[in-house]
């Protein structure tokens, strides 16, 4: 899998927050072979690198790094903390999060296409978390995002896919764009299925810090995007009203 | 035999304590006077609670902070034994399941149950869990009493280390990250309320997907709530947490809107990557260190066995030897 021209192995990524404890998120990084890590960048920061030892330890995964910009509810506060996350991990790559409403934590999309706009003429490459909106996802690209982030349902929430049309349609409409579903997710099953469907990659934080053994759930979901990929690429069967048996019955001894 | 504990934190004290119950001559070197802000435990909970900590905790924390009430209670420190109360919003009730879940100590109340327990919470919640087996103390009387007792006990305490050779137990904290290379700080701010309108007799944890908090009564009407736990070893208080914890506990209950805020406090939390505390031992040094969130939980057992590893030669779990 490419983006922006770095290509990466696995299609999981997760996100570095809410583990009980460092080593705990380390495990669930070794047990799952997540290609991805994205590290919150605004609320660690304070002043004068005091995150630092954290980061330390998210850099000593030795996977990609992938900054985000949670918990921004403005342009300019997103944009500000992507120039800070770049300084920190020496990195274009931004994981652009433009929150538009407190309680859903729905992206906002009017402010999620101007900070888009702003930070790739500074030479960023944004990876926009988003909506299964099409014309939004139109926007996106024209503001110079070559990966798109749609959401499977709101941050934090495990409900899955909630609208599979949209998705489909998104899909449908960018075949050549790189797309993860980010957010929402819960379950492994809910991630093989973005996968059938045809996404990238996934991007999931709560369902794997919050369960009773990160590490394992870690596992889970990698190994359930592999199936997933492994079905869009086998090209799966369509599915149909008539039943049709596998072993033709023509031919076959009967007894009265 | 002679000793030297540097620091006169939670840890400190509590090392400093077990080494006079085996007759050691003991030295403590702290800057301060008295128990205060410069140490982390300062700004604790003081909540005895392993079983509600194993939510996210090892198996390590559940086990040794069991005994915890009972070391405190037998050093003379007043521990309120009357278990933890454990809520959720309306719309999280599904956090309850999942603490109930990973919590196997507790029994479930419903709103009359709560009431029985909590008067003042009648009504407010339909459904509670109730871990029976955990205690609270005020955590700076603890401190100061045991600091109180070991001057009796003829401890000295002393500004500046110096260079004396012999017996050491580093008890710095966060302060030992100069040689201990993979200690962090956690952040953590906290809030006192005073109330005369409201009253709890054991700590109240509200579960939250994003803003969880605890609220620890203590005396004279007033609340201790807390604790934000960031990744950073920044220790300003910010007024997003403040107004984290404030929503939280007005949430909890209305009365804590007219609360008078008494206090803003925050520090960093030594720990270890697996947030487990340690005691590594390096020449003549024993470091006890990384508590993490559970300084009053587990103090008193790490105290324990570092004093029994050095008196008589025992390795215990999270016993760690440094050759370098």
């Amino acid at each position: 899998m490419r983006l922006y021209e770095t290509e990466i192995a696995s299609r999981l990524m997760l996100g570095t927050a809410q583990y009980p404890s460092p080593a705990v998120l380390t495990e669930a990084f070794r047990r799952s072979a997540a290609g991805i890590a994205t590290v919150s960048v605004r609320r660690e920061a304070g002043h004068e690198r005091a995150g630092a030892a954290f980061w330390g330890l998210v850099r000593d995964l030795r996977v990609t790094l992938l900054p985000n910009t949670a918990g921004c509810h403005s342009v300019r506060e997103a944009v500000t903390t992507a120039q800070m996350a770049r300084e920190l991990f020496d990195t274009p790559w931004i994981k652009l999060e433009v929150i538009g409403h407190a309680d859903t934590l729905q992206p906002d999309p009017f402010g999620l296409v101007e900070a888009a706009r702003i930070l790739t003429d500074e030479g960023f490459q944004v990876f926009p978390y988003t909506t299964e909106d099409v014309v939004l996802a139109g926007r996106l690209l024209d503001a110079g995002c070559e990966v798109l982030m749609p959401w499977g349902a709101p941050i934090g929430t495990g409900l899955g896919l909630t609208n599979i049309y949209g998705l489909r349609t998104l899909r449908a409409q960018f075949p050549q764009v790189p797309m993860v579903v980010d957010a929402g997710l819960g379950l492994p099953s809910q991630a093989a299925m973005a996968m059938e469907m045809g996404f990238d990659a996934v991007l999931l934080n709560t369902a794997v810090a919050k369960a009773g053994d990160p590490a394992r759930m870690a596992e889970g979901f990698a190994r359930a995007v592999q199936a997933g990929r492994l079905a869009f690429e086998a090209d799966p069967m369509e599915p149909r009203d008539m039943a049709a048996p596998s072993t033709p019955v023509i031919g076959m001894a009967f007894l009265e | 035999m002679q000793a030297r504990v540097i620091g006169a934190g939670v840890a400190g004290l509590c090392v400093a304590t077990e080494l006079v119950a085996r007759g050691c001559e003991v030295t403590v070197f702290d800057p301060s006077p008295m128990p205060g802000p410069y140490a982390c435990s300062w700004w604790a909970g003081g909540m005895l609670a392993p079983f509600c900590e194993g939510e996210t905790a090892e198996e390590l924390v559940v086990r040794l902070g069991q005994s915890a009430a009972d070391w405190w209670a037998r050093q003379g420190v007043s521990v309120e034994r009357r278990g933890t109360l454990v809520l959720t919003l309306r719309r999280d009730r599904r956090e309850l399941d999942r603490f109930a879940r990973r919590v196997a100590e507790h029994e479930t109340l419903d709103s009359a149950g709560l009431a029985a327990l909590e008067p003042d919470l009648e009504g407010r919640f339909d459904r509670a869990l109730h871990v029976a087996g955990e205690a609270h103390l005020d955590p700076r009387a603890a401190l100061r009493h045991l600091r109180a007792r070991l001057e009796q006990a003829g401890v000295a305490f002393v500004a500046e280390p110096g260079h004396a050779k012999g017996l050491t137990f580093d008890c710095r904290g966060l302060a030992a990250r100069d040689s201990l290379k993979d200690l962090r700080g956690v952040k953590g701010e906290m809030a006192v309320l005073r109330s005369a309108d409201i009253r709890l007799t054991r700590p109240v944890r509200l579960l939250h997907p994003r803003y969880p908090l605890y609220v620890v009564p203590r005396a004279d009407g007033l609340f201790m709530l807390g604790a934000t736990q960031i990744e950073s070893d920044d220790v300003r208080r910010t007024v997003r947490s403040t107004l984290e914890l404030l929503s939280a506990a007005y949430a909890l209950h209305p009365a804590f809107g007219e609360a008078e805020l008494v206090e803003v406090g925050v520090d960093a939390r030594p720990a270890f990557p697996d947030n487990l505390p340690r005691l590594v031992r390096r020449g003549e040094t024993i470091y006890v260190n990384g508590l993490f969130r559970h300084g009053f939980l587990l103090a008193p057992e790490l105290a324990r066995e570092a004093v029994e590893a050095a008196c008589d030669g025992s390795k215990p779990e999270f016993w760690h030897e440094d050759h370098d």
